[in-house]
């Protein structure tokens, strides 16, 4: 089987062209969304939350120093003190917790802070030492999914009005930056909600741009379809000046150029092809009228009348005429085929008696032809060209071959497509040669060498291979393991078709 | 020997035909137009016509046609093989049989012989006219009636009548009647059939409705009624 043609319409595919444009837009809608998004997300967040804890911040640090704590600390007065600090919480509520020595105390239930991490607390002792950081230092801490936002405040001595000392007193406030979170939250969602909807509109674009670029594309690919199948007038509208105009621009002047040089080769093929026609034509008038008379020739030359020579050349005509009739009528039969003007006269016939009937016309009933043709195989054939094929490759048998040829005939059953009726022909010869296998069909090919001229026209392998083919069949050569050339001539056996 | 009428324009098949059947012993007569050929055929009134398909003026085809018009004259077409057109036209004007050229002399002879050769009796014991619904063949006269009208058979046709009638009811594939009423090999053009057929149902059939004497089974040939 040739190539099978595909489908025209467009396909979906895995990673063709569509696909990885529709990727690409995608991808560069998500990047440059995502980025700004993230970007956005990032500024806005940062500015809440500094907004937030700068608030804060300042706010604890303003209430530490307006609170006068009485030291040596006591822890139920300290309690009240933080309550009231803790009532004053901004932007939100929080929880202030005292660590003093080893006393712990909080505004709130426990008086020791979860949240507060070691390093907030190791950084404010510090600063409490040295009173380097007396405006408090704080950390952003998430626990248990919740934001905390921690401050820790050293309370110190003014000194003077440019040192200070440290208390020992750190105050801790701890405040839920739930509302901070929440809004982040919300710009988070507003950038999907809005990269989303980007990147969905992006799919518009990118299929205009798949469509733009796709269209001449599949235009061209149906064109190189049209053309591989034989319409080469096929050509495509050149529109704009882009790549795939000059892409459409090419292939049409290539298929011009194709074009006429097939046109170029066909006509020359068909001049070769009629001039053969021709002059088996032209061969054939005087012919008719030579080998009218080979007859009256070859009684002449029985005659005593004629001297030897005389008698010898009046044969000679006689027996090439006749051989030039034969090599005539071959090679208009085969300038039919080549014109296809050879036509199949197809009939029901029974294959066996057919058979029977080609070998009895040509004598071929004694013990040099074996026979196997089982009754009641019935074919639609046509009668004459089935009778040169089995003649010629019979005689080609009994010529090139040995005696004696076996005709077998069987009919085989194939699970794709009809039934097939094989005819073997098996000589008892010394086989083809391996190196003429591929030629044994070809026209006027002699497999030896040495002999330049055989009764044969030269033409009968390869008329019998046209008979075969348009029947719709096929014919191999081969050799049998024990010697001996095998022709085997499969044709479909369509009789129901026939019948229909 | 039968007398041989030979139409054929082309000078060296004309004498080298004419030469070869007349050293059979044939008595033949050799025209080079169709318009001449018609004339020899009043005074020479030959058994049979040897036409070739291409003349120049009037063509084989329509010399047929003239001769089935007033006799039915044995007539042999000359043709090229794979003049196919040319084949079927000349069978459906008439032509009992054809040759392709170049042929032998005693392959033109045997065609000669058998489209002239009458057909055997078939056995003793049949009645020598036997009837069939309208149709009344009279075997040893050679003549067939239809309602008491005689039909001009031109002789393929007759002896195709003749051999289905002989068995009726008994289908004939196309290659057995090419083999008996032709005399053709087995892998002859089973067209000759074909056309021969087309031209008896023409003048033994009614003209509406299907045929009833010659019937086609397809795949597998013709065969004389069932009335």
């Amino acid at each position: 089987m040739t190539g099978g043609s595909r489908p025209g319409r467009p396909r979906i595919r895995a990673f063709g062209l569509r696909t990885r444009l529709l990727l690409a837009f995608l991808l560069v809608a998500a990047v440059s969304a995502g980025t700004t998004a993230a970007l956005t997300y990032r500024e806005a967040r940062n500015a809440l939350l500094e907004t937030a804890q700068d608030t804060a911040v300042a706010h604890f640090r303003e209430q530490v120093q307006l609170t006068g704590f009485g030291l040596p600390v006591g822890e139920e007065g300290m309690q009240d003190v933080l309550r009231d600090i803790a009532r004053k919480g901004k932007p939100h509520p929080w929880v202030v917790f005292a660590e003093y020595g080893s006393i712990r105390v909080s505004s709130g239930e426990h008086p020791v802070s979860t949240v507060i991490t070691p390093e907030l607390r190791r950084s404010a002792r510090a600063a409490g030492v040295t009173g380097a950081n007396p405006h408090g230092s704080f950390e952003r801490v998430v626990k248990d999914g919740v934001p905390y936002l921690t401050i820790a405040m050293p309370t110190v001595f003014k000194t003077s009005p440019d040192s200070v000392l440290p208390t020992g007193l750190v105050l801790y406030a701890v405040m839920r930056l739930t509302d901070e979170e929440l809004n982040v939250d919300a710009l988070l969602m507003a950038g999907r909600d809005g990269a989303l909807p980007g990147l969905a509109v992006a799919l518009v674009p990118a299929l205009v741009a798949a469509r733009s670029v796709l269209r001449p594309v599949r235009k061209l690919r149906e064109a190189a379809q049209h053309m591989g199948s034989g319409r080469l007038d096929t050509r495509i509208p050149v529109r704009g000046s882009d790549e795939l105009a000059d892409l459409a621009r090419t292939f049409n002047e290539t298929a011009a150029q194709l074009e006429r040089s097939v046109r170029e080769l066909r006509e020359a093929e068909a001049r070769a092809r009629r001039f053969a026609s021709d002059v088996s034509h032209e061969l054939r008038t005087p012919l008719a009228g030579m080998l009218a008379v080979t007859e009256v020739l070859d009684e002449g030359a029985d005659d005593d009348g004629l001297d030897a020579d005389t008698a010898r050349a009046v044969r000679l005509v006689s027996a090439e005429t006749g051989k030039l009739a034969v090599l005539v009528e071959d090679l208009m039969e085969i300038s039919r085929f080549d014109a296809r003007a050879a036509e199949l006269n197809a009939d029901e016939v029974d294959v066996a008696e057919a058979i029977r009937k080609t070998l009895g016309n040509r004598h071929w009933t004694d013990d040099r032809i074996r026979t196997e043709l089982p009754e009641g195989v019935r074919a639609r054939l046509d009668p004459r060209r089935f009778d040169v094929v089995i003649a010629n490759l019979v005689g080609n048998a009994l010529r090139h071959g040995g005696a004696p040829v076996t005709v077998r005939l069987r009919t085989e059953t194939r699970a794709q497509g009809p039934s097939v009726l094989i005819t073997d022909v098996v000589d008892s010869g010394p086989g083809i040669r391996p190196e003429s296998l591929p030629h044994i069909f070809d026209r006027f090919y002699k497999a030896d060498a040495a002999r330049t001229r055989s009764a044969g026209s030269g033409l009968g392998l390869a008329i019998t291979l046209e008979n075969v083919k348009l029947h719709g069949g096929t014919i191999h050569a081969g050799n049998r393991p024990g010697g001996g050339a095998v022709f085997a001539v499969e044709i479909p056996l369509n009789v129901e078709g026939a019948a229909g | 020997m039968p007398r041989v009428l030979l139409i054929e324009d082309d000078p060296s098949v004309r004498e080298g035909v004419e030469l070869g059947l007349r050293r059979r012993g044939h008595d033949v007569r050799a025209a080079a137009t169709g318009e001449a050929g018609l004339v020899a055929l009043a005074e020479f009134r030959p058994d049979l016509l040897l036409l070739d398909l291409m003349l120049p003026g009037m063509n084989g085809v329509q010399v047929c046609r003239q001769v089935r018009e007033r006799s039915q004259l044995p007539i042999i077409m000359l043709t090229a093989r794979g003049d196919d057109f040319d084949v079927v036209i000349g069978l459906e004007a008439g032509a009992d049989d054809y040759i392709v050229k170049p042929a032998r002399p005693e392959v033109i002879e045997a065609r000669i012989r058998a489209v002239l050769r009458r057909l055997d009796d078939g056995g003793t014991g049949r009645p020598a006219i036997e009837v069939y619904g309208e149709l009344t063949i009279d075997r040893a006269g050679l003549t067939v009636t239809k309602a008491g009208r005689p039909l001009a058979l031109a002789p393929s046709e007759l002896k195709l009548l003749l051999h289905l009638a002989a068995a009726p009811e008994q289908v004939f594939s196309r290659q057995q009647l090419l083999e008996h009423v032709w005399e053709h090999s087995f892998h002859a053009d089973a067209r000759l059939v074909d056309a021969c057929v087309a031209r008896l149902r023409g003048k033994i059939e009614d003209t509406d409705g299907s045929p009833r004497y010659v019937q086609t089974l397809r795949g597998f040939g013709y065969r004389f009624g069932p009335l």
